[in-house]
């Protein structure tokens, strides 16, 4: 018999009982009331807890708000679907751009039929990337792997995340921000730069993942 | 052979690193002469139990996760054959590959050869009970192939040759300086004016682990969810060395315990908020993966699921028992057990200790393998567990269950009645009525003669001598409150007074 037969008959023969298949009680909150001035400072509050760095900014001034941040950054990499205008104030010291050649241009576009070497990400010091949702009351910023977010990997190699968040995709709770996206999509939910208690339970920001997380929440 | 429906099996149970080689008490004994550990763990239980406490309390809706959480799971056991089926039908049609392992050694031998089929000999690891339970380091490095553990505790712990003591800071028994100088021992690259400070610590980590990242082909994970209506599995986790493993190599195996399901999308929303604040104590934790088969153009091409059984149907088959197998591996429980607190993990034996380890381990080995029998008595029973346990799993009820099981399977293996049946028999006797209880009372003068001048019994004997082990008995009253009472108020007979509040309650009740 195939271990998969065998571990279903095991498992069909424990539970010979029938034990009855009990209700699910929903009765945990599934919507919030706050408006969005509350949501985005709720979870302006909850990033600063995580020691990630967030500017909330009219969506005119993104631009400006990702050059300063890129400011120090020799080199950052977007996502092919990133909205171009959001990159329209970072000087990338060569107006020809890509025609600089490989290696040189400040920027790295990662596409689908081009994406980038992993040594290649590694050399690269920010990343600028959209979201799909935001959960206020966690801190929570999900991406879902879209064209303005990329694959996962140009979001976690580089050392610096930079993410815009829009105020519209604000959800108050964990449950409403899951039922504003699709489950089958690589996702990543990121609460803050990376971080880890393994130290006599004391929070150290900074290990594997981006150890500097900047969000521009946009309305 | 075949088994048919309603036709109960034995039960078979599991293999692999879930036993007690020393009997609890015995192995509590030499842990607990250990000071440092006393001080290390007492530090970080209490740093974690106040954590939890105050991200618990921010919810107004707590209990009705707890309940929506238990319920869900208590679905997904009754449920499940069809929905293992349905997960595997999900999971392949999105390119996944399902390996069915029935105990420890089954799974090793898969993982071994997914990853000799790659070529490669080195793998890098995400911190995972499953493969922890199964050996599959020990298991992998006998075939030659090394595992790097990437998670910050689990690396310490590797690197130390020890054994993790805790399911979510398996290094929780160690503090920064004794940390720091594991690393300027056993790490190359280590720098040697390294400090203990543990973001100092923490960068070590990171570059000693960088280049492996970067290079792996393949990755071993284990899993906290899977999605049975859509074939997706989830990882939660702080600090990036998951989304590395998951996201970077070309090969993906994932072990996981067949009892690690969820029905679907809109289970995860109530698990997603319970596991987070009962672990660590966040609101969230920084980073939690979820992957549903292969992306074409983002992360690993090949992947593949290995799941175990490894005595988790025998576990099942326990009707009082089952509910152990809804846990999510949260470490709440062991956080604020007095037990663990004190003696540590190590003392368990198992992958799992704490107050889940004391009933999960006997449940997937059975009550009689090695010292495991002793494991359901490492509690007193006094319920904080279950208080905390985000999923409500009744760990002193189960508790209990396992002691009749252990007692039950102990019975009539021995041709002389033991101590502790002739101690039940008097103790059935004399406390099956009073005037027995009152005569044996009178005996206690007898014990502030044993207890001498300090007035206090140090050594009792026979079994009870477990008890004194550790603590003194105070010398008894000169006499039982029975016949101080009787000696005060009078009713020389049977030492019981019809309580006068009762006719005054009466009289009320008329008014």
């Amino acid at each position: 018999m195939s271990a998969r037969e065998d571990i279903l008959g095991r498992i069909r023969s424990a539970l010979s009982d029938a034990p009855a298949a009990p209700p699910v009680p929903r009765e945990y909150r599934t919507t919030s009331e706050l408006d969005e001035e509350a949501l985005i400072l709720l979870l302006v509050d909850r990033l600063v807890d995580y020691k990630a760095q967030v500017s909330v900014v009219p969506a005119a001034e993104v631009p400006a708000r990702v050059a300063e941040l890129l400011a120090e950054a020799r080199s950052y990499v977007v996502p092919a679907g990133l909205d171009a205008g959001w990159l329209a104030a970072v000087d990338d010291g060569t107006s020809t751009g890509r025609a600089a050649g490989a290696g040189t241009e400040r920027r790295r576009v990662d596409a689908a039929g081009a994406p980038l070497g992993v040594a290649e990400l590694d050399g690269i010091d920010a990343v600028v990337t959209a979201s799909a949702v935001a959960v206020a009351e966690t801190g929570t910023i999900i991406l879902d792997g879209s064209p303005n977010q990329g694959r996962r990997a140009i979001s976690l190699v580089p050392d610096h995340h930079i993410c815009i968040v829009a105020a519209t995709d604000i959800a108050g709770i964990l449950p409403e921000a899951l039922r504003r996206i699709d489950g089958i999509r690589p996702l990543t939910m990121i609460s803050g730069p990376s971080a880890t208690s393994d130290i006599e339970l004391e929070r150290v920001e900074g290990v594997h993942g981006p150890r500097r997380l900047d969000v521009i929440i946009s309305r | 052979m075949s088994t048919f429906l309603g036709m109960p099996s034995l039960p078979v149970f599991g293999s692999g690193n879930l036993h007690a080689a020393e009997s609890f008490p015995k192995a509590a004994h030499r842990e607990l002469g250990n000071a440092q550990l006393r001080a290390n763990l007492g530090h970080a239980t209490h740093t974690i139990r106040d954590k939890r406490l105050q991200v618990v309390s921010e919810l107004p809706d707590w209990e009705q996760l707890r309940d929506a959480g238990s319920a869900i799971k208590e679905n997904v056991m009754a449920r499940l054959p069809e929905l293992l089926e349905q997960f595997e039908a999900n999971f392949t049609a999105r390119g996944g590959v399902i390996h069915w392992a029935r105990d420890a050694d089954e799974a090793n031998a898969i993982v071994a050869g997914l990853i000799r089929d790659t070529g490669e000999t080195e793998v890098v690891k995400v911190k995972s009970m499953a493969t922890q339970e199964i050996g599959l380091n020990e298991y992998l490095e006998e075939q030659g192939i090394a595992a790097f553990e990437t998670d910050l505790a689990e690396l310490i712990v590797q690197l130390d040759h020890d054994k993790p003591s805790h399911i979510l800071v398996p290094a929780i028994h160690k503090n920064r300086t004794q940390i720091r100088d594991i690393f300027l021992r056993e790490m190359p690259d280590a720098d040697p004016e390294l400090t203990d400070s543990p973001a100092v610590l923490a960068m070590a980590a990171r570059a000693h682990l960088r280049r492996k990242f970067l290079t792996a082909k393949v990755a071993v994970s284990g899993a906290n969810f899977a999605l049975a209506d859509s074939g997706t599995l989830a990882v939660v986790e702080s600090e990036g060395n998951g989304r590395m493993c998951l996201t970077l190599p070309e090969t993906l195996i994932t072990v996981m315990g067949v009892e690690k399901l969820l029905p679907g999308w809109r289970d995860l929303e109530v698990f997603m908020q319970l596991l987070p604040r009962s672990s660590t104590g966040e609101r969230m934790n920084p980073y939690t993966s979820l992957w549903t088969g292969v992306t074409e153009g983002d992360g690993p091409r090949n992947v593949h699921l290995v799941l175990l059984d490894n005595g988790r149907s025998a576990a099942l088959a326990d009707e009082m028992g089952r509910s152990a197998l809804h846990c999510i591996r949260c470490s709440a429980c062991m956080n604020v057990c007095p037990v663990y607190e004190r003696t540590g993990g190590h003392a368990y034996g198992s992958t799992y200790p704490g107050p889940i380890g004391a009933i999960l381990s006997p449940l997937l080995t059975g009550i009689e393998a090695e010292e495991n029998s002793s494991l359901p008595y490492a509690s007193s029973l006094c319920g904080a567990c279950y208080d905390a346990c985000p999923v409500k799993i009744n760990i002193p009820d189960i508790l209990v269950h396992l002691r009749s099981k252990d007692v039950d399977s102990k019975r009539g293996t021995k041709k002389l009645p033991s101590q502790m049946d002739v101690g039940m028999k008097a103790a059935s006797w004399a406390l099956s009525s009073g005037k027995r209880l009152g005569l044996v009372e009178k005996g206690l003068p007898l014990g502030r003669l044993a207890a001498g001048p300090d007035k206090k019994i140090s050594k009792l004997p026979g079994i009870a001598a477990g008890w004194t082990q550790s603590r003194d008995i105070p010398a008894p009253p000169p006499e039982s409150f029975r016949s101080w009472w009787a000696r005060e108020h009078g009713n020389p007979n049977d030492g019981v007074v019809p309580p006068q509040e009762t006719a005054t309650q009466g009289k009320e009740g008329q008014a």
